[in-house]
């Protein structure tokens, strides 16, 4: 057993509102660059529909992901030989149209135009060559609320084993929204993909990141990534992606798609899992089985032969103790209503999603649907989303996991209207799916209330323990003489090194009692 | 100095020093730029023909001229392989695979001259190289009528005198006399040619240095740790 740390989150889909705020915020943080104004890290997409980039859910397409070959896993659009001898011209590469091309608006035309019958128009104008676009043909989000004609947006490979025809009716028709962002995943399609060695994992979070250093451009992770979350920055030609906002939550704080998301749908925390476990649960043969080859991984925080493991791994205390409080932990798999996206890619994505209700109120008040016990509330069979259409999405097809989910939620709510409205305590829904009364009080804490501080459990880095020379980083971010923010020691290098040690006293105050935990450990 | 003392004797050190050290420095300080600098992203068409084939001609006839130039003469009659043999071997080699690179590179360096984006996305430099490479090549195509009437009379002197200078250069006893006797289009060619390993460093040409053959040994998960 080797237990590891990995910072995950889980997005509530019950809440997101399709604002949009999440995406703007890191836009506006990480990719206002020239060569990533297409990149979205963080998008929200509205389904059914194809996504951004189109199809990216459609691997047969674009060879994202891992597969089992022979008994074994490998990587779907190839080994490692195959990667070298396409490594010329990737087939599997979008082009920027499949994301869309990106442009801004001339809009100085509307103050500069002459006098004339008709307004001014600002034409779009492509911010790749500089020419006016006749047309914008595509764009993040632009199936935004089912915008856009049902044949385009049906081919959502989700409607897999699902009379879709039906949908397309008014009356049937279903909606959710389903932010993305990069899932920090166990196994990792894009590291393995990179011929360089470019992409890794952090040990000590499991965030994934692109080393901008050593990305040559080969081009691989870009396809190699089935969520299409690794993005070809077509000015400095490098691999992006989301960095999981790791200077941020380096320092506790939630990333900023987290922090600024107004319906408070996202959770952050860390959890632990056993690492020696990785290649064996992403090779479990049915891809059904994979989910819950995902849940076999995490380990119990609170076991004191985990702890023992974990300390003995380098994970501090302040960290198991984060583990214990972690929402993550709770939601995943102690109240099991979180679930990973597209677990059948194998890549072990830690960026997990609890299910939409989506009760129909119109059809209940007219007493149309079968409800609950309390009359109100429908079974989660008669919601208007297809749990064949949540089942493909979240667990590879299996339904009962997402059927158990919402009826927990279910429970709760119908268990919190008794309180609230009846005034009276019904204990029969919860008993009907077996959860105590305690776990709804808390669910309902987790889920409604969502508290800055349940939300996020994070814990710091403790980057200030970790470098010897500390001083020597003092007021460096930003403003460095090359070498930016690393100590640049190479065996190999041809100058001599620039940097040396301070001269500052490194001897730490003593501790005070405050900062001592229970077994003893100071951090 | 005669200029013939200077383009070949003089410029070829000028050309592999800068190249060796160029590329070092570039290496050692300037990572961020040693790249590849695809545009595959931009625009896919014809892209699996076009870099396909400019990349397996251009790579070929590296390691052609490196085995036929560079590669002891001895080893190759030790093989059986005779001057004459050599030179057709050359002769249809260098055909086939700079042919091939020549389509590949017409279709590279014109989708980086009048493709839109391309054009807008590319540097200067980037037009430079595959313009200075296409020029080298059509040089160096240039040579096979006359090599191939050398061939036809037998004579494969011009190829042995072609080999020894490069022989003489590496061998730091430059013997630029070898080429007064050759046709000037080899001179050419090896100008050309010669200042590719010039210009390199200072290229997108620098990503050759750093193709990627340990992936094939490598585990497909990286885990780093800041850890000491």
């Amino acid at each position: 057993m080797k237990i590891r740390a990995q910072f995950a989150m889980v997005f509530n889909l019950d809440k997101c509102i399709g604002c949009h705020t999440c995406s703007v915020t890191c836009k506006n943080v990480w990719t206002n660059r020239k060569g990533v104004e297409y990149v979205w890290f963080n998008n929200v997409e509205s389904k059914p529909g194809i996504g951004y980039p189109k199809e990216w859910e459609n691997q047969e397409k674009w060879k994202g992901g891992w597969t089992k070959l022979n008994g074994k896993l490998e990587l779907k659009a190839g080994g490692r030989l195959k990667k070298l001898v396409q490594i010329f011209s990737n087939p599997n590469l979008p082009q920027i149209d499949d994301y869309y091309e990106p442009f801004t608006f001339d809009y100085a035309r509307l103050q500069n135009a002459p006098l004339s019958e008709a307004a001014p128009t600002a034409r779009p104008v492509s911010q790749i060559t500089g020419e006016k676009m006749d047309k914008v043909t595509w764009g993040p989000n632009w199936e935004d609320d089912l915008a856009g004609e049902f044949a385009s947006r049906s081919r959502d490979q989700n409607f897999a084993n699902v009379q879709k025809e039906m949908f397309k009716q008014f009356e049937n028709t279903f909606h959710m929204y389903l932010p993305r962002i990069c899932n920090h995943c166990m196994n990792p399609a894009c590291v393995a993909s990179c011929p360089s060695g470019a992409l890794y994992k952090r040990e000590e979070d499991g965030i994934v990141l692109a080393d901008q250093d050593r990305c040559r451009g080969w081009r691989m992770c870009i396809s190699g990534c089935p969520y299409k979350k690794v993005f070809f920055n077509w000015e400095s030609s490098k691999a992006e992606k989301c960095i999981g906002c790791y200077p941020r939550v380096e320092n506790g704080m939630p990333t900023v798609c987290s922090e600024s998301c107004v319906g408070r749908i996202r959770y952050n925390g860390i959890i632990l899992y056993d690492a020696d476990k990785v290649l064996q649960a992403a090779s479990t043969d049915n891809e059904q089985d994979l989910y819950q080859a995902h849940l076999d991984m995490f380990v119990d925080p609170f076991d004191p032969k985990v702890i023992e493991q974990a300390k003995k791994d380098g994970i501090s205390a302040d960290w198991i103790l984060a583990a214990q409080k972690s929402p993550i932990y709770k939601m995943a798999v102690q109240w099991k209503i979180a679930f990973p996206l597209h677990p059948e890619y194998r890549t072990l994505p830690m960026i997990w999603y609890v299910p939409p209700l989506s009760p129909v109120q119109s059809q209940i008040d007219q007493k149309n649907l079968p409800t609950e016990s309390d009359g109100v509330i429908p079974k989660a069979e008669a919601m208007r989303l297809p749990v064949k259409y949540l089942a493909n999405l979240l667990t590879a097809g299996k339904e009962q996991p997402i059927v158990d989910a919402l009826n927990r939620m279910i429970a709760m709510r119908s268990y919190q209207r008794s309180v609230h409205v009846e005034g009276k305590a019904d204990l029969r829904p919860l008993n009907a799916v077996g959860m105590s009364e305690e776990m709804a009080k808390e669910m309902y804490r987790y889920l409604a209330i969502a508290n800055y501080e349940d939300r996020f459990v994070i814990p710091t880095s403790k980057e200030e323990m970790r470098l010897e020379d500390y001083y020597g980083f003092q007021g460096q971010a930003g403003f460095t003489f090359g070498s930016d923010a690393s100590t640049g020691i190479s065996p190999n290098a041809l100058f001599p090194q620039r940097r040396k040690d301070t001269v500052e006293s490194r001897q730490m105050a003593p501790l005070a009692e405050s900062t001592h935990d229970a077994s003893g450990e100071h951090y | 100095m005669s200029v013939m003392k200077f383009f070949f004797a003089v410029y070829p050190y000028i050309c592999l020093t800068v190249f060796v050290v160029g590329s070092w420095i570039r290496y050692d300080n300037q990572q961020y730029t040693w790249k590849t600098d695809s545009s595959q992203l931009l625009s896919k068409s014809g892209m699996l023909l076009a870099s396909n084939f400019f990349h397996i001609g251009i790579l070929s006839i590296f390691l052609g001229h490196f085995a036929g130039l560079v590669l002891p003469h001895g080893l190759w009659l030790g093989l059986g392989i005779n001057d004459l043999a050599h030179q057709w071997i050359a002769i249809i080699a260098g055909a086939v695979f700079g042919t091939m690179c020549l389509i590949g590179g017409v279709m590279l360096w014109s989708r980086r001259m009048f493709n839109p984006r391309i054009r807008a996305a590319g540097r200067k430099n980037d037009a430079f190289v595959i313009s200075w490479l296409m020029v080298t090549l059509l040089l160096g195509l240039a040579t096979l009528p006359f090599s191939i009437g050398h061939a036809n009379k037998g004579d494969p002197a011009v190829m042995m005198a072609l080999a020894d200078w490069v022989k003489s250069i590496l061998l730091l006893n430059p013997q630029p006399e070898l080429l007064e006797n050759v046709d000037p289009i080899f001179r050419a060619h090896i100008f050309f040619g010669l200042t590719v390993f010039l210009i390199f460093p200072f290229t997108r040409l620098v990503h050759i240095l750093t193709a990627p053959f340990s992936y094939l040994g490598r585990a497909y998960q990286i885990v780093r740790t800041k850890r000491a």
